[in-house]
C-alpha cells in the first residue's frame, strides 16, 4: 500500500480534472444550440456578403454609395438619438425621486420601471398606436391648446415616443444605481456652505451620478438602433429605419446578399457600443437584471 | 465586473423586500423634504411607464370595427370573436405549444450551462458566458433576418421546429442568468458531502443542487417562456399561412386587417403575462425573514 496521504492527493487532482471535464460537457449543449440556430445563420450571411458571386466587396461598397443606406443610417441615430434624450429627460428625476422615498414606495416604482419590459411588444405598440392615433385621445388634448396640426402617428415623434417608453428601465436602473451611491449629505454640506441648491446639484451632485448617466445613454441608444415594430407601426414609410431597410431588403427584394452587408454593419456597430458601454459599466448584466427583474438572490 | 453589475441586484433585492408593514421613515422630511416638482414628475413618469397597459384593458371591452378611445360601448364581443374565431384562437394555441416547447429546450441547456459555468473560472469560460449571453443585445432583426435565410434551405421556414428552435436559443440567457444568481448563494461543498455519502452526481443534483435552484429555474423557465409567446420580429419572418403565432397574428390586426379583436389579446395576454412574473417574486418574499 503506497502512502495514504499520496494516495489521496492523487485522486482528489483526478477528480478535480474528472469535474473540470465534466462541467465543460454540461455547457455543450447550450453551445450545440446556439451554434446551430445564431451563430451558423450569421456565418452564412456574412459569408454570402462577401463572397457571392465571388470574392467581392461590391455589397459593401454599395451600401456606402447607394445613397439610401446611409440616409437611413443618419435617420436611424438620430432617432435613437432623440430617443435617448428623451429617456434621460424622464429618467432622471424618477431614479433621483427613487432614491428619496421610503422604502415601501422605492419597491413599488421599481416594479412601475420594469413593466414596460414586460409589457407584450405587440400589445404596447398596439396602445400606443390608439393613443397617438389621429383624433385619439393625445391629439385631441393637444388640439385644445391649439396644436392639433402636429401628427404623432406617421412621424418620428410617434416613434420616438413610444420608444423611450419602453427602453426607460435601461435609462433608470444604471442611473438609480449610481445615485443611491451618492451621500446626500454632501449636498447638504454644500447648501450649508451657502451653495444655491443648482450649484450644489451641478457641482456636487452631477458630477458624482455621471458613471450611471454614461452607461443609461450607451444602453438605450445602442437598443434603440435596431427597433423594428415600433417604426414599422408607428413610423411612416418613407421615413423608414434601419430594421425597416433591413427586412424590406429581405423579404421584398429577396437581396439577401445586400441584407447580409447591413446585417453585418448593424451588427458590429451595436456590438461596439455593447462592448464600450460594458467597460463603462456591464452592459450585458445590466440587461439581465432588467429582464429578470430583481436577478433573486445572491 | 462593474460597479453597476454588482450593485443592481443587491439594490434591486433590498427594494422587492420592502421594509415590513410599517416601512420607517428613513429621513427627517423638515431637514432634507422632497420638494414637489420631484413628486410630480415621478409620478408622471410612472404613468407613463404604465399607461399601454391602462389602455389596453379599457379598449378589450370595446365593439368591433374600430380602434376608438375611449370606447363608446361596453361589450364582451372581442372577447368571444378572440375565443370563437380560428385565426386568433389558432394562433394562441401555436404560440403555446412553441412556447413551452422552447421553454423546455432553453431551461435545460441554460441550466446545464449555468451549472457548468458556474465551476469554471477561466478566461475562456468567461468568453463562453458572454458569447451565451450576446443574443440579448443583438438587434432582434439582425437575427430574424439572418435565421430566415438560413432556415429557408433547411426547410425550417413555416415549421413549429423552426420557432422552438429560434426561440429557445433566444431563451437561454435568461435562463443563464437567473440560474446563476440563484448559485450565487450555493454551498459547493454540500456536492462533495453528498459524493462522499455515496450518491451519484445524477442523484445528487436531483436532490441537493436542483431543490436549492429551484427557484431560480422555475424563474428561467417563465421568462424563457414569456420572451417565446411575446417574440414578434423573428416570428413575422419565420410566418407561414399554414402556422402562425399570436404576436404575428396581432401584427396583422393592426397592419392589414383593422381588426380591434387584438385588445383582447393584448389584455389577455398582459394579464397571463404579469401574473407569471408576479407569482415568483410574491413567492420568494415569505421565505426571507
Amino acid at each position: 500500500m503506497t502512502d495514504p496521504t499520496t494516495d489521496i492527493a492523487t485522486v482528489t487532482r483526478a477528480q478535480q480534472r474528472r469535474r473540470i471535464n465534466a462541467n465543460w460537457m454540461l455547457l455543450v449543449p447550450a453551445l450545440v444550440l446556439l451554434t446551430a440556430v445564431l451563430l451558423v445563420p450569421l456565418a452564412q450571411s456574412f459569408i454570402r456578403s462577401i463572397a457571392s458571386p465571388t470574392w467581392t466587396l461590391e455589397h459593401y461598397i454599395e451600401l456606402f454609395t447607394d445613397g439610401v443606406t446611409l440616409t437611413v443610417l443618419g435617420r436611424t441615430a438620430t432617432t435613437a438619438a432623440l430617443t435617448t434624450v428623451v429617456a434621460f429627460l424622464l429618467g432622471y428625476p424618477y431614479a433621483y425621486f427613487m432614491t428619496r422615498v421610503s422604502d415601501r414606495s422605492r419597491a413599488i416604482l421599481l416594479v412601475i420601471v420594469l413593466i414596460p419590459f414586460w409589457t407584450s411588444v405587440m400589445a404596447r405598440n398596439f396602445a400606443w398606436l390608439v393613443i397617438l392615433q389621429r383624433g385619439g385621445p393625445v391629439q385631441t388634448a393637444l388640439s385644445w391648446i391649439g396644436l392639433g396640426d402636429i401628427q404623432l402617428v406617421g412621424s418620428q415623434i410617434g416613434v420616438t415616443i413610444a420608444m423611450s417608453q419602453v427602453l426607460l428601465p435601461f435609462m433608470v436602473l444604471p442611473l438609480f444605481s449610481s445615485l443611491s451611491a451618492i451621500d446626500r449629505r454632501l449636498l447638504l454640506a454644500a447648501r450649508g456652505l451657502g451653495s444655491p441648491p443648482i450649484v450644489a446639484f451641478w457641482k456636487v451632485y452631477w458630477p458624482l451620478s455621471r458613471g450611471g448617466v454614461v452607461a443609461g445613454l450607451i444602453l438605450v441608444f445602442t437598443l434603440s438602433l435596431g427597433f423594428y415594430v415600433t417604426p414599422a407601426l408607428l413610423g411612416s414609410p418613407q421615413q423608414s429605419l434601419i430594421a425597416q431597410l433591413l427586412a424590406q431588403r429581405t423579404m421584398q427584394l429577396l437581396d439577401f446578399e445586400g441584407a447580409g452587408a447591413l446585417g453585418m454593419v448593424v451588427l458590429v456597430i451595436t456590438l461596439l457600443l455593447v462592448a464600450w458601454a460594458n467597460r463603462v459599466g456591464g452592459t450585458i448584466s445590466a440587461i439581465g437584471v432588467v429582464a429578470t427583474g430583481s436577478g433573486a438572490r445572491r | 465586473m462593474s460597479s453597476l453589475a454588482q450593485d443592481t441586484p443587491e439594490l434591486l433585492e433590498t427594494a422587492a423586500i420592502t421594509a415590513g408593514p410599517r416601512g420607517r421613515r428613513r429621513r427627517d422630511r423638515s431637514v432634507d423634504p422632497i420638494p414637489w416638482w420631484l413628486a410630480v414628475v415621478g409620478i408622471a413618469v410612472a404613468v407613463y411607464f404604465t399607461l399601454p397597459t391602462l389602455v389596453v384593458i379599457p379598449m378589450s371591452f370595446g365593439g368591433q370595427g374600430s380602434f376608438q378611445f375611449p370606447p363608446k360601448e361596453f361589450t364582451f364581443e372581442l372577447y368571444r370573436n378572440f375565443f370563437t374565431n380560428p385565426k386568433w384562437i389558432g394562433s394562441l394555441l401555436n404560440s403555446l405549444l412553441v412556447a413551452v416547447l422552447a421553454a423546455m429546450i432553453a431551461t435545460t441547456v441554460g441550466t446545464a450551462a449555468a451549472l457548468g459555468l458556474n465551476n469554471l473560472t477561466s478566461r475562456f469560460s468567461r468568453l463562453v458566458r458572454t458569447l451565451l449571453m450576446v443574443s440579448m443585445v443583438t438587434p432582434a432583426i439582425v437575427i430574424a433576418v439572418a435565421v430566415y435565410i438560413s432556415f429557408l434551405q433547411w426547410h425550417l421556414v413555416g415549421s413549429m421546429w423552426g420557432y422552438v428552435f429560434a426561440h429557445a436559443a433566444i431563451g437561454v440567457p435568461f435562463v443563464l442568468v437567473s440560474v446563476t444568481s440563484a448559485l450565487g448563494g450555493f454551498d459547493t461543498k454540500l456536492l462533495r458531502a453528498s459524493a462522499s455519502l455515496g450518491a451519484s452526481p445524477v442523484r445528487t443534483f436531483l436532490r441537493v443542487t436542483l431543490p436549492l435552484i429551484g427557484r431560480g429555474v422555475a424563474t428561467g423557465a417563465v421568462f424563457a417562456f414569456v420572451t417565446s409567446l411575446d417574440e414578434v420580429v423573428i416570428a413575422l419572418f419565420l410566418r407561414s399561412p399554414t402556422f402562425q403565432t399570436l404576436p404575428v397574428q396581432m401584427y396583422t390586426a393592426v397592419t392589414v386587417e383593422v381588426d380591434p379583436t387584438i385588445a383582447a389579446a393584448s389584455s389577455l395576454v398582459v394579464v397571463t403575462v404579469t401574473l407569471l412574473l408576479l407569482i415568483p417574486m410574491l413567492a420568494r418574499r415569505p421565505k426571507r425573514r
